[in-house]
């Protein structure tokens, strides 16, 4: 379908305890009542979080996601680049990208240094 | 009574997730004035906190998405997040329902909002509620500014709520604190996570602080479109703060701590309004 119903399951899966069981123990089954495209579906299920970005998912909505798949925080940011490149600009919402595909922002330790 | 306490913090996820890969001199100096507004808080000695939060698609998506909502509920639970990503353990939280309806009664005298009995908390409340009730003693009152999914009120009806709350405050009996919760400028969530803009950070503070309503509801400067550009998706999060400036009625403002701490993707910031 669209955005719309990627990040509708996204937020239901992101509260909801007995979904998210329902989703690690066959994840294209508890996408079925949602109208998603293939690639969208193949994002999800993989998890893609570069596509997921890509697509627009809300940045909020995303980072809870990753959590739940337990993605460090700097490998959470990296996917979404990595995603920029593979699959070129956030295609709509708020969440865009502002930076360069090599820029960095934060230290992966702000004591210790590092590349994000 | 009335309101007996306002003021405003950071609600950002990594201040508890991140805590170890943060500057551990800036991250405790921040830290400490946490722990100040907690002393603070509770030497009000208010019987319920409102905390108004921009809330992350833990309870409200598009498919029904209010610009206000106040919660109205004995008992809430959070963090929605798994618990060792942010730092902080799932429990329940206590609320109070009886405090909650009337407070929302009294607001909606003046300003259309929704309620919910059911209410699930994610780092905008669990966040700074790990640092200012860590025993949670205060009952709480959830209330929500729509600052994710677009259209957004405008800030000049964030101050009208605020302004609601206030005379809510005033009708009720209780000892009523208001804290509001949320980042200055920041783009969190996203690969820009860690970009802050300090200078615009320090000037909204400024005008909050001197509670200047026409300078904060300034068209020009704070519509979202340059918000975006200047502040990020995180900056629409200042309808929290102007939620406040509106609700303390005038009171002018102390900054106890607002500086960058990138891993936390904000300018971490407490400040509270001299009500006296």
């Amino acid at each position: 379908m669209t955005l719309y119903a990627v990040q509708k399951f996204l937020y239901e899966l992101n509260r909801t305890p007995s979904l998210q069981t329902a989703y690690s123990n066959n994840r294209h089954a508890v996408l079925e009542p949602y109208d998603l495209t293939e690639e969208e579906q193949e994002a999800l299920v993989a998890p893609d979080i570069g596509k997921l970005f890509h697509i627009g998912v809300n940045g909020q909505i995303l980072m809870h996601f990753a959590a739940f798949h337990h993605i460090e925080w700097q490998d959470y940011l990296q996917r979404m680049r990595d995603g920029i490149a593979t699959y070129g600009p956030v295609r709509e919402g708020v969440y865009a990208m502002t930076t360069g595909i090599d820029e960095v922002v934060v230290a992966h330790n702000e004591a210790g240094g590092g590349s994000s | 009574m009335s309101l007996v306490f306002a003021g405003v913090c950071s609600h950002a996820p990594g201040i508890t997730g991140r805590a170890h890969m943060a500057d551990p001199e800036v991250r405790d100096r921040f830290y400490e004035s946490f722990h100040q507004m907690s002393r603070d808080l509770h030497a009000a000695q208010p019987d319920a906190l409102v905390i108004i939060a921009a809330e992350h698609f833990a309870n409200f998506f598009m498919n029904n998405m209010p610009s206000f909502a106040i919660g109205m509920a004995d008992t809430y639970e959070g963090p929605i997040e798994d618990p060792g990503w942010l730092g902080i353990q799932r429990r329940q939280v206590r609320g109070n329902r009886d405090i909650s309806q009337r407070f929302i009664a009294e607001v909606m005298n003046s300003t259309d909002i929704a309620y919910a009995e059911e209410w699930k908390f994610d780092h905008g409340i669990m966040v700074p509620l790990h640092f200012l009730t860590p025993d949670y003693d205060i009952p709480v009152i959830p209330v929500n500014v729509n600052c994710q999914g677009p259209p957004l009120a405008p800030l000049h009806r964030a101050w009208a709520f605020g302004e609601a709350m206030r005379r809510a405050c005033d009708a009720l009996p209780e000892r009523i604190a208001i804290i509001g919760t949320g980042g200055i400028s920041h783009w969190p969530a996203t690969p820009d996570s860690g970009k802050i803009n300090k200078a615009w950070d320090h000037e909204f503070m400024r005008l909050w602080c001197a509670n200047d309503k026409d300078a904060l509801l300034n068209a020009e400067k704070y519509n979202d479109l340059q918000v975006y550009s200047d502040a990020g998706q995180g900056g629409f999060e200042i309808r929290t703060f102007i939620t406040v400036a509106a609700a303390a009625g005038g009171a002018k403002g102390t900054v106890h701590f607002c500086e960058p701490i990138p891993i936390f993707a904000v300018s971490c910031t407490v400040a509270t309004y001299d009500l006296a």
